[in-house]
């Protein structure tokens, strides 16, 4: 407890020097064990072996290529949507193999949200947008739904620019925005994980920064997974930080450590800015 | 003097020369506006005498009579009343038809089918089927519907005829519509644990639905204007009734038409430009609607 407050107070300081200990103690959410990939013929993930922690935001750094949105996207399964994708080894989410024959794949996507590279809102409105996920899932009271949409746009923090055009289009928003209506629509299913996948590779610094403020207060509900390209923001906002290389895990550690003293070679080429 | 390695920048272009050519350039760059120009002005001009001659010729003939009567040996009396009711007849029979089996069909291709040799042979003889005449449709109504589905010259096998005759035309341009939704507001959708089918209908079909209309309106009009299925199934052109349900005989419109400008006697031409009038105001509502659903629906990504 003492430590996990240490962290939070280490956080909000501008600068990471200590590297405190994070507590291997936390339960699982994910645990990937021997997964390999293939689209056709392309090896795309080797062997992956990485555990994913409740509350903690674990983020996958490598350079373009390297199969870190595949693996994101094989936590949800939404990889099957590219055709010719085969699998092996396992992915157990709370302890259960979602490769299984019968895991009923809608219901691991409602416990696992997503928010994507390029913000995608339906062309429906900002309400319709965030209701969309309770919808599909059969609630139609109003009052409820009501709720939901509250509640979910108040914790991405975008509910005071938008609460007098809920029914505007979620079109006419700046991209910044569009990105935290797609993090609210994701929060509205009430899930367990968020997977980000490079969600600021399209926004400008400022949107860049809120959307880095609300991950960190969603660590306090969500257990967080983020593919990033920006080091930075890794080193920023992360607990946990995973190095792919070309389909391999290179390093997996804690990030205040992996970013003082990583532990090979190619990890510290990679994130000193020599390479990628 | 000094020597430099670097040579000048400006040397190897002839600015006179340059300059010299730039009157031809120009008056090459002139002439093909002009061409284009006419190559459109010619289309129009075409479409204008066409426009002239029937109108001229057909507008006296234009009356609430010509709406009431039917067919008749004498050209006063020759009216277009059974031929308008069943063109519309027709289309209340290939407008539900050629919509569910095409958009089906782009759905299944679009969405469900796997990208293997055997959807790749069907998607590329859809586009096939599009270029067969429309006469070859007719036989194949003829040997199914009418011969072999005992249906004879019905509504419901003319209207199956036509059905089949526009149906690649929609599905090519349903297909188009759903491939132009972005893939990004499919995987949001299935992010959140949509099923396939909640994704087709709450996201897929709403933001293809004006492109999907749009070709379809414009295959129904073409269904409408054709006559060659008509007559290969034996579709008559002398009605004296209305058709009461799906399974009477009846007449269209470019049957009659035909008709009336086949006949010898000269004041036929000018009921059959009457006639002629009825389908082009038909089909240019038919496409004015097809426009504004463009224009009012239209999505931009």
């Amino acid at each position: 407890m003492v430590q996990v407050m240490e962290r939070t107070r280490e956080r909000a300081g501008l600068k990471q020097t200590a590297a405190p200990a994070v507590p291997d103690v936390r339960p699982l959410v994910y645990d990937t064990k021997l997964l390999n990939l293939w689209y056709g013929n392309h090896h795309a993930l080797k062997n992956i072996d990485l555990p994913i922690r409740e509350n903690e935001v674990t983020a996958i750094i490598g350079p373009s290529g390297c199969g870190k949105s595949t693996y994101i996207k094989t936590l949800n399964r939404m990889v099957e949507l590219v055709d010719d994708v085969r699998t092996s080894g396992e992915i157990l989410y709370r302890s259960r193999n979602i490769f299984d024959r019968n895991y009923p794949v809608e219901e691991l996507r409602t416990r696992v949200g997503m928010v994507f590279q390029k913000p995608n809102p339906f062309p429906k409105s900002i309400y319709d947008n965030v209701a969309y996920g309770p919808r599909i899932h059969g609630i139609r009271n109003r009052q409820i739904l009501d709720e939901i949409v509250e509640k979910s746009l108040r914790g991405a923090a975008i509910w005071d620019e938008v609460k007098d055009r809920l029914n505007t289009n979620a079109y006419s928003l700046s991209g910044g925005q569009q990105q935290r209506i797609c993090i609210a629509r994701a929060l509205a299913i009430e899930p367990d994980v968020i997977l980000m996948d490079e969600p600021t590779s399209a926004l400008d610094p400022i949107s860049t920064l809120k959307v880095e403020e609300l991950v960190q207060e969603l660590r306090e509900d969500y257990s967080i997974v983020i593919v990033t390209h920006n080091m930075q923001q890794a080193a920023r906002i992360s607990d946990r930080t995973a190095f792919f290389l070309s389909g391999e895990v290179v390093e997996f550690d804690e990030t205040d450590k992996m970013f003082s003293n990583p532990e090979h070679k190619r990890t510290e080429d990679y994130i000193s800015g020599r390479f990628g | 003097m000094r020597i430099t390695e670097k040579p000048p920048a400006r040397v190897l272009i002839d600015r006179e020369a340059v300059a010299g050519r730039m009157g031809f350039r120009k008056a090459v760059n002139a002439a093909f506006s002009v061409l284009f120009l006419s190559a459109t002005l010619l289309a129009l001009l075409v479409l204008g005498v066409l426009f002239y001659r029937i109108v001229s010729q057909g507008f006296g003939h234009l009356s609430p009579a010509f709406f009431e009567n039917f067919a008749s040996r004498m050209p006063e009396k020759a009216g277009v009343k059974a031929a308008l009711v069943g063109s519309l007849w027709l289309m209340a029979v290939v407008a539900p038809v050629s919509l569910i089996l095409g958009i089906g069909t782009a759905v299944y291709l679009e969405e469900y089918a796997k990208k293997n040799r055997l959807n790749d042979f069907i998607r590329m003889n859809i586009s096939n089927l599009a270029g067969v005449p429309s006469v070859v449709f007719g036989l194949l109504g003829l040997t199914i519907f009418v011969r072999a589905l005992a249906l004879g010259n019905s509504i419901l096998a003319a209207g199956f005829t036509m059905s089949l005759l526009i149906l690649p035309v929609i599905i090519v341009a349903a297909q188009e519509a759903i491939r132009s939704v972005p893939r990004e507001l499919r995987e949001a959708s299935y992010g959140m644990g949509a099923t396939k089918w909640q994704t087709i209908i709450r996201v897929v079909l709403p933001g293809a639905v004006p492109g999907i209309l749009t070709g379809s309106i414009l295959a129904l009009s073409r269904a409408i204007g054709e006559t060659a299925p008509l007559i290969v199934i034996g579709v008559p052109v002398i009605i004296q009734f209305l058709p009461a349900g799906v399974l009477d005989t009846f007449t269209a419109l470019p049957m009659q038409i035909y008709d009336w400008a086949k006949r010898p006697q000269a004041a036929f031409q000018e009921v059959a430009s009457a006639g002629i009038i009825v389908l082009l105001a038909l089909l240019l509502a038919m496409n004015s609607v097809a426009v504004l659903i463009r224009n009012k629906f239209q999505k931009r990504y």
